[in-house]
């Protein structure tokens, strides 16, 4: 059957690059169905100087080094798809892309990573690359001598901010809670930085704007007052939330909306392994995503291996 | 000279040539960064689909990438990539910032006549 697998991958960021890696080397047949570009957010990192063994690499470029990997083995590829329906229970498990491709499998291994958050304020989609920005190394250059709002209080938000007075005239950090997320020298140093201004306890409303973005709507949460500032960019660092929406019901999740996985990378469900920035776990890393890619590789090996004899003796019988 | 598999524009010759010998034409103008390599990443994926198409990138700080930078067309943009879609020469639609793979084969479709 063409369409058909040992294990169907859902995801290629670092997690599930590195499966198709591990399994195919293993000479198991495996697909990998990636909704965006392939790479996840290793290519929203522009530097990674933490992964063992490369002292500095673009993380485009890390991607696509695992790609190749993973191809060279003879993992199968397919990025740019919408996965409309997944029926993971049965024994043979069966992914449907864009209505119409069926593709089936032993085992799956779910590697969806996580995405921006945004806001949802009135008209943040509108104004995307016209003013509303989720990446200051990308499009800081539009904003040399501008005022600019960067929203959030971790780490990011507020380095970040510090990072966008090369090019902003003024930056303010405006930030939901009455207390920053972010570590203490970092706070610290954007304290100091005499062209960022903070304002706390509000959040952005609304984007307002004709061609570009010109102004925003502001409400203090304690006062509910709401205000209009004018402003020529925003960049928002408001965190992550895992890509996990499509499995609510499929396998367990927990309160955070993370898999819920044991030391094998198994889910609830038989079969079905998990990895990645998508599972419950601490640290988010290129190299927790790769170690937790390898060992839902191993476990969903042993899985198909296991499945395969067992049927071999059925019917040897 | 960008790292992508599409031909790349290198010149402000180069863009006009290109205008001038297809009917249509999508260049993707921006870095090697996050907003664009996935852009780059679905004009590579669907370029054996759409014949009917030519795609091609520029590279966003070269000085002759003025040729977009300066279109009205791309009056108010403030995010990469600057895609611009072209007709005969003319600018049918032009989009800041990434796109989807659906958001890029709609504007195609509707302005290029589909695959
Ligand atoms: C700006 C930034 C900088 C970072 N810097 C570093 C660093 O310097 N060092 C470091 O080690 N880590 C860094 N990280 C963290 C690191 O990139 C992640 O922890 C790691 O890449 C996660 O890999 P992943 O495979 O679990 O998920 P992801 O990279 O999120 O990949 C998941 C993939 O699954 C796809 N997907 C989602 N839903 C579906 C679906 N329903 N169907 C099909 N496909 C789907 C997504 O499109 C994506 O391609 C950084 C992260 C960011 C955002």
């Amino acid at each position: 059957m063409e369409n058909h697998f040992d294990v169907i991958i859902i995801g290629g960021g670092a997690a599930g690059l590195t499966a198709g890696i591990y399994l195919s080397r293993a000479k198991l047949s495996a697909l990998i169905l990636n909704e965006g570009a392939i790479g996840g957010q290793m290519v929203l990192t522009h530097e990674i100087a933490n992964y063992p063994g490369i002292e500095n690499i673009s993380g485009y470029e890390l991607a696509r080094n695992m790609k190749a990997q993973a191809q060279k083995f003879g993992c199968v590829i397919k990025s740019n798809v919408k996965i409309s329906e997944m029926n993971l229970s049965e024994e043979i498990k069966r992914v449907v892309v864009g209505g119409k491709d069926v593709f089936t499998s032993h085992a799956v291994i779910i590697a969806t990573g996580g995405k921006s958050r945004t806001i949802g304020a009135i008209r943040e989609d509108e104004f995307k690359g016209k003013g509303i920005s989720y990446c200051a190394t990308c499009d800081g250059d539009f904003f040399q001598d501008k005022e600019i709002i960067v929203v959030g209080g971790g780490n990011s938000a507020i380095e970040e901010a510090v990072s966008l007075t090369k090019y902003a005239s003024k930056v303010t950090v405006v930030h939901q809670f009455d207390h920053f997320q972010a570590l203490e020298k970092y706070v610290e140093e954007a304290k100091n930085n005499p062209k960022i201004n903070f304002i706390m306890e509000t959040k952005i409303t609304e984007f307002v704007g004709v061609e570009k973005l010109e102004s925003v709507k502001i409400q203090n949460q304690r006062t509910n007052e709401t205000t209009e500032m004018k402003i020529d960019g925003v960049f928002i660092f408001i965190g992550y939330v895992p890509n996990t929406e499509k499995l609510n019901g499929i396998v367990e999740l927990n309160e955070r909306e993370e898999i819920v996985v044991d030391e094998n990378m198994s889910t609830n469900v038989k079969g079905v392994y998990a990895a990645g920035d998508s599972i419950n776990k601490r640290y988010r890393q290129v190299t927790t995503a790769v170690a937790d890619g390898t060992i839902a590789a191993l476990s969903a090996a042993e899985y198909v291996n296991n499945y395969k004899k067992e049927l071999s003796l059925a019917t040897s019988d | 000279m960008l790292r992508t598999n599409l031909t790349h524009v290198l010149s402000e010759q180069e863009h006009s040539k290109l205008l001038q010998e297809n009917e249509n034409v999508m260049i993707c103008c921006g870095r090697m960064g996050p907003m664009c390599i996935p852009v780059y990443e679905v004009m590579e994926e669907i370029e054996n689909d759409y014949k009917n198409v030519k795609f091609a990138d520029m590279e966003f700080d070269t000085p002759d990438a003025k040729v977009i930078r300066n279109l009205p067309d791309v009056r108010g943009f403030q995010g990469i990539p600057f895609v611009i879609y072209y007709k005969n020469g003319k600018v049918v639609k032009a989009t800041s910032s990434i796109q989807s793979k659906d958001q890029v084969t709609a504007i195609l479709d509707a302005n290029f006549g589909g695959k």
